[in-house]
């Protein structure tokens, strides 16, 4: 299974850091992948996104045509990529702030209501990691184990304590799906 | 064997440099190839090495040419605009025989231009990165593990023949992170080369790197002398990878980023039944005419895929003589072609035969 994921939302909300989450556990996992930021302007409150793939062999494009795994954290990304999501894939959505309904009925959808949710856990930065969680739970595209020592390849030992924040969020997300 | 780790491309570039034995980089901030200077600046003054934020373009290659006379290896990184500001520089180093390397992250041009990938550098890198009768080697990494590799190559090869490299990326290749084995690491040379201008001490005559020849004969001289060393880069050092060519009817021929895309849409047109295979140049210049000229008395036609209008295609028509069709599948600006995009040239390509 090649999972082929795009994230997308405005700059600032810790898009690109979620993929690196999940490229560094495929990293740990010894497996392929690939990590694409969008870069430039966009990148400051506009939308930004990034494409990663983790595969079983050894990834072509690094460009995310038709993602299996889409999360949305805001309304124009959900408008710009729902289309291109592959039939049957999954799409993760942040409820909080898309105020919109997922129209497409060939796609499995889940609604979280992340920003709320990380605001109510005084974590208002880490709605990304809810969704996060959620995803990683939701299609095991990499395993726990791998996510837990990926993390610790990005955070610096000075922030540990932003570690138990980051796993809170994501087992905050696990949760919300059972 | 060292870890795999995950980086960027620019970063993977920056770290292979050091692996290599470059301790002096000179550079000015330009996207999408910052992140080259930005892990120099961190890393070159804990190695004892330097890094400089010249003033601009023109005076960090300048600077290049002061360090690489000394016999040391020196590199500068830039983006398209970037690069041609350096083409006197790289005129004046081919000129001197110095070697050096370039890279070029490139961007969508001309003019100003914007930040997102492109190819379109082609010609300035493989026909004209500056005034005079020169090459430069060109290398085109498709990965970040070649964007460490081939680091490494360039400034071997570039030491081997007394000639500047370039190494002509992309914006994606550089924004990009993949797995990557970085290379054993290398000490700086304890000993100058034998041309290098470091000092006598009065035991030998003087070193003069220079590029200034107002006798035309010994210039004349100077520049037959240069091609008989690219003679032998052309023979020993081309470098190209092949895919799915053993039965191909199409062959696809792209570098960089679309050689990634293009090898999406060959596995895709494979399960449609069409013969297509790639011919991806790893050395633009010099180019892999033999791969090519070899391809083209078995397959039907070619396809370019590029970021720029053609430019490699001119190169592939030159390469086979002509003797097959050549399309061409580009998108320009900053924009990339998908794998269908790809894949619907392929078709068309299969359905009209040779």
């Amino acid at each position: 299974m090649e999972y082929q994921i795009v994230i997308a939302g405005f700059g600032g909300q810790g898009l690109l850091f979620s993929g690196k989450v999940l490229a560094y556990a495929a990293l740990m996992e010894q497996r392929e992948l690939s990590w694409l930021p969008s870069y430039g302007p966009e990148m400051r409150g506009g939308t930004a996104n990034c494409n990663v793939i983790i595969s079983d062999s050894p990834v072509g494009s690094p460009i995310v045509q038709n993602p299996n795994v889409l999360m949305v954290m805001n309304t124009p990304s959900l408008d710009k990529y729902e289309k291109s999501v592959a039939p049957g894939g999954k799409i993760f959505v942040d409820s909080s702030l898309v105020s919109r309904k997922v129209e497409r009925t060939d796609v499995e959808v889940t609604y979280i209501p992340a920003t709320k949710m990380a605001g109510d856990m005084g974590i208002p930065t880490l709605a990304n990691m809810i969704l996060l969680g959620a995803i990683v739970k939701a299609t095991g595209c990499v395993g726990d184990e791998a996510v837990l020592a990926g993390l610790k390849k990005i955070v610096s030992a000075k922030h540990a304590d932003l570690l138990d924040a980051n796993l809170a969020a994501m087992q905050a997300g696990k949760d919300y799906l059972a | 064997m060292q870890e795999k780790t995950l980086m960027k491309g620019n970063e993977a570039i920056a770290e292979a440099a050091i692996l290599a034995g470059c301790r002096h980089y000179f550079g000015y901030p330009i996207t999408p190839q910052t992140e080259v200077a930005a892990y120099m600046a961190k890393k070159m003054p804990k190695i004892g090495g330097t890094f400089l934020q010249a003033e601009s373009e023109i005076a960090a290659i300048n600077m290049v040419y002061g360090v690489a006379s000394t016999g040391k290896l020196a590199m500068t990184s830039s983006s398209s605009p970037g690069i041609a500001l350096k083409a006197e520089g790289i005129s004046y180093l081919a000129g001197a025989d110095l070697p050096a390397l370039i890279v070029n992250v490139q961007r969508g041009g001309p003019g100003l231009g914007g930040i997102q990938p492109s190819q379109s550098d082609y010609f300035l890198a493989t026909r004209g990165p500056g005034h005079g009768d020169f090459h430069v080697l060109v290398l085109a990494p498709a990965s970040v593990q070649e964007m460490a590799d081939l680091t490494g190559k360039a400034f071997e090869l570039a030491m081997k023949y007394r000639m500047p490299a370039m190494l002509l990326a992309d914006g994606t290749m550089g924004q990009m992170m993949e797995p990557v084995v970085l290379p054993e690491p290398k000490e700086p040379a304890a000993q100058s080369p034998a041309w290098a201008a470091v000092g006598t001490e009065c035991k030998r005559f003087h070193n003069v790197v220079n590029s200034l020849y107002l006798d035309p004969l010994t210039l004349e001289h100077t520049n037959f002398e240069r091609f008989e060393r690219y003679a032998a880069v052309e023979r020993d050092e081309t470098m190209w990878e092949e895919f799915l060519m053993e039965d191909a009817e199409i062959c696809v021929v792209s570098c960089g980023i679309t050689a990634r895309v293009s090898r999406n849409a060959i596995v895709e047109a494979r399960k449609r039944g069409i013969k297509v295979g790639m011919i991806r140049p790893i050395t633009l210049w010099p180019f892999p005419k033999k791969p090519l000229q070899a391809a083209a008395e078995k397959v039907k036609s070619f396809l370019c895929v590029e970021l720029n209008m053609g430019q490699m295609k001119e190169d592939v028509e030159l390469a086979i003589r002509c003797k097959k069709p050549v399309d061409l599948c580009c998108r320009v600006g900053g924009m990339i072609p998908s794998p269908d995009e790809v894949l619907a040239k392929i078709i068309k390509a299969n359905e009209q035969g040779g």
